[in-house]
């Protein structure tokens, strides 16, 4: 008898399961970054897009980096980041065939309310960071090869700063476990502003500095190789990527709001 | 600002709500981490059995590896599996990376050694009680491992709810694996660490506490059937 | 009473048979024959060897040296212990478990379920009503009862027994003994260790009297008990300290 509940249970458990399993065919797997996926743009825009076309857009959102590595070994079927640079080796690598900008937003500065090294007053942000490092404030990295990352260590090279040091703190941690981390130990740190508005455990910190066109933030789609990776579903995250890229995509992207705050600005060509 | 108040009445709240994405949250998690530890048990229950009552060259490295894999770190099974899953990965064709199955792949990896290697204890100890009246009876090795482990069961029922306990308090393999993808993928403990990293405690700390009350009500369910059922056995 | 004609039972040869353990010889070349359905004790002070060379001749360890074999098919053996080990289920169930494991059921219990078969042997043995119980919450005069319904459900040609009375009070032991003598009757060959002198007056025909770990004698019991060859015998006999 004992055996006997074993072997429903197991069924059941098996049931239930495959049927989770059994979701629609018609889905894409997206990669893309955590500050698309923390900010809440994606629940705004996806749905419009499903709506319209029928096909489902699972999220895996991970730092620049990783989803370039995602994109490379063929597990997702569309890439959503922001590193112009690095996504335009990308497409010369021969693993997408296609890059488009999609929105841009910006980055920014933020540290503790009483400023330590001053900048928010700086000229411009090689200024700024170039006061946080002198002053040798503590500053909070992501250390973690995200779009961000590689964004905030241009600035330093263009800042001429070697970033190193007892103030400069590489977490290798996503934005948001970085944004908390800095919060706790009163550390500047250099964030997107779209998960920097969605943040909801600033503490003492505080937007200090932003505006400098250094800081512009763009975020490209990635349409993949079929030489390259034949069993991706390239017909669906073909239509993602044109929709991303259409009217009614852009639209839905600038429609996206925290507070009353736009976070991500269209600019496709 | 964070005051665990605020952590248990955001909980209440989840409870109260009977939300739909929460509890579809705590249905794949449970799925997920059943499953796992089914799946393990199935394979690693007859595995430490034999383990204990064979002597084979070599068998002392198996014990020592199986002891030192209940300490894998679940990224490290969780990086291993996505190597697997992957589509440039050797089980690439099977199309699995960042699906609930992939999640319970790497769940069955993390728990499969606590349960040998805990069963394995159990079984020996055991199966020094038992041995002598078993071969008066004429058992074959292969046939006293049903005996053993039914004996052994309520001691074995512990060895699975520590396995339960490591799939559903795990983080670091199903975030790699499953790619935490809301709807799909998103079980508590990755939801618990999306929301940190919103700055969302509260919530976080609330889906931490709902997690806790669910582990805490398996193992008590179980704690009563094997307490009822010893008394009654002995 | 009608006594069941069981056929002969093989006879167990021993040949040379020694036991050495971590360089300590327990049991010296041993050459020994049991034949015939006797009441077989075998005695002497404790740590002479009396539960080894039941154990070797029931096949639970193998010799050193030398062989031990049946010289026909091995007869179905059964061995009840000092301690029972009985399994964690109920009474009914630790007898229906070896009637599962691969035995022919007793001639006169043939035809009925193995259920059936249990329950039968729990009446013999006076355990019927503690069918449901967990075995291991029996007293220890129960459990060893129950030791022996399973033993007998096994239908054994060969019964050891290795001192199954030592921890028992005088109802229990009288019970056990009468057991031993009922499966005698039924044509089992006993084999028994006991250090306790009125017992195996009691239950024996012949006796196998060991001492440090080598077989001094193999005599019928009425030479045994009144002109026992060796010093150490006699000495253990008249109830001195034999070590």
């Amino acid at each position: 008898m004992k055996k006997a509940t074993a072997l429903i249970t197991a069924g059941a458990l098996g049931m239930t399961f495959s049927g989770t399993l059994m979701a629609a065919d018609d889905y894409i797997t997206l990669a893309s970054t955590t500050s698309t996926e923390n900010s809440g743009l994606f629940d705004a825009i996806i749905p419009t897009f499903t709506e319209e076309t029928g096909i489902e857009v699972r999220v895996v959102a991970v730092g620049t980096g990783q989803a370039f590595e995602i994109g490379r070994r063929g597990d997702a079927d569309s890439l959503l980041v922001h590193d112009t640079a690095g996504e335009e080796k990308f497409v010369a690598e021969g693993y997408a065939t296609e890059r488009l900008n999609v929105m841009y937003n910006d980055f920014v500065i933020v540290g503790p309310s009483d400023d330590p090294a001053g900048i928010s007053d700086s000229e411009n942000v090689i200024e700024a960071m170039q006061r946080i490092a002198e002053s040798e404030s503590p500053f909070a990295s992501r250390g973690d090869d995200s779009g961000t990352n590689r964004a905030e260590l241009r600035l330093w090279e263009d800042a001429g700063v070697t970033a190193e040091g007892e103030w400069y703190r590489e977490l290798g941690s996503g934005m948001g476990p970085t944004l908390n981390t800095a919060a706790g130990m009163d550390a500047y740190t250099f964030t997107d502003r779209a998960t920097w508005v969605a943040f909801e455990n600033p503490q003492d910190l505080t937007l200090l500095f932003e505006g400098d066109e250094a800081l512009f933030n763009q975020y490209g789609s990635l349409l993949l190789s079929e030489e390259r990776h034949p069993d991706l579903k390239h017909d669906l995250a073909a239509q993602w990527h044109e929709w991303l890229v259409s009217e009614e995509g852009q639209q839905a992207i600038a429609d996206f709001e925290v507070d009353g705050q736009q976070l991500f600005f269209p600019n496709a060509e | 600002m964070l005051t665990s108040d605020n952590a248990f009445s955001t909980a209440l709240a989840l409870i109260m709500s009977m939300d739909s994405a929460l509890i579809s949250i705590v249905m794949l998690s449970l799925q997920v981490s059943l499953m796992a530890v089914f799946i393990a048990s199935l394979l690693a229950l007859p595995l430490g059995a034999a383990l204990a009552l064979w002597r084979f060259p070599g068998r002392n490295v198996v014990i020592v590896a199986l002891n030192a894999l209940m300490g894998l770190p679940p990224v490290v099974a969780g990086l291993c599996v996505y190597l697997l899953l992957s589509r440039a990965g050797p089980l690439g064709e099977w199309g699995l990376l960042f699906t609930p199955t992939a999640m319970v792949i790497a769940q069955v990896i993390l728990v499969l050694p606590i349960i040998a290697a805990l069963t394995r204890q159990q079984v020996e100890a055991l199966h020094g009680e038992y041995a002598e009246q078993l071969n008066s009876f004429g058992l074959t090795r292969s046939r006293m491992i049903p005996t053993l482990l039914w004996d052994a069961r309520f001691a074995l029922m512990t060895v699975i709810l520590a396995g339960f306990g490591r799939a559903s308090a795990e983080v670091g393999a199903v975030m790699i694996v499953g790619g935490n993808i809301d709807g799909v993928t998103r079980v508590m403990t990755t939801s618990i660490v999306l929301e940190t990293s919103k700055g969302n405690l509260p919530m976080a700390l609330g889906l931490g506490i709902i997690l806790l009350g669910l582990v805490t009500m398996i193992n008590a369910i179980a704690h009563v059937i094997g307490e009822t059922a010893k008394r009654r056995l002995g | 009473m009608t006594i069941y004609q069981a056929p002969p039972v093989a006879t167990l040869q021993l040949e040379n048979v020694s036991f050495v353990h971590r360089g300590s010889t327990l049991l010296k070349p041993t050459t020994l024959q049991l034949a015939g359905c006797h009441r077989t004790l075998i005695m002497g002070p404790n740590g002479a060897g009396k539960s080894l060379l039941m154990r070797l001749s029931h096949g639970l360890l193998t010799p050193t040296s030398g062989s031990v074999h049946w010289q026909s098919e091995p007869p179905a053996q059964a061995m009840v212990f000092q301690r029972p080990v009985l399994l964690r289920r109920s009474a009914l169930d630790n007898l229906t478990y070896v009637l599962a494991i691969n035995n022919p059921p007793r001639p006169e219990l043939k035809g009925l379920s193995r259920k059936a078969q249990a329950m039968s042997a729990l009446e013999k043995f006076g355990l019927a009503p503690l069918a449901k119980r967990p075995a291991r919450v029996l007293s220890g005069g129960e459990q060893q009862r129950l030791a022996l319904a399973r033993a007998w459900l096994l239908n054994p040609r060969v019964l050891f027994l290795d001192e199954p009375t030592s921890a028992l009070d005088p109802a229990a032991i009288k019970a056990v003994e009468d057991a031993v003598l009922e499966f005698h009757h039924s044509g089992t060959r006993i084999v028994m260790t006991t250090h306790d002198l009125h017992q195996a007056r009691r239950l024996a025909n012949d006796v196998l009297f060991l001492h440090n770990g080598e077989l001094l004698e193999h005599t019928p019991a009425n030479v045994f008990f009144t002109a026992p060859s060796s010093p150490e015998a006699g000495a253990f006999i008249r109830g001195e300290l034999v070590w």
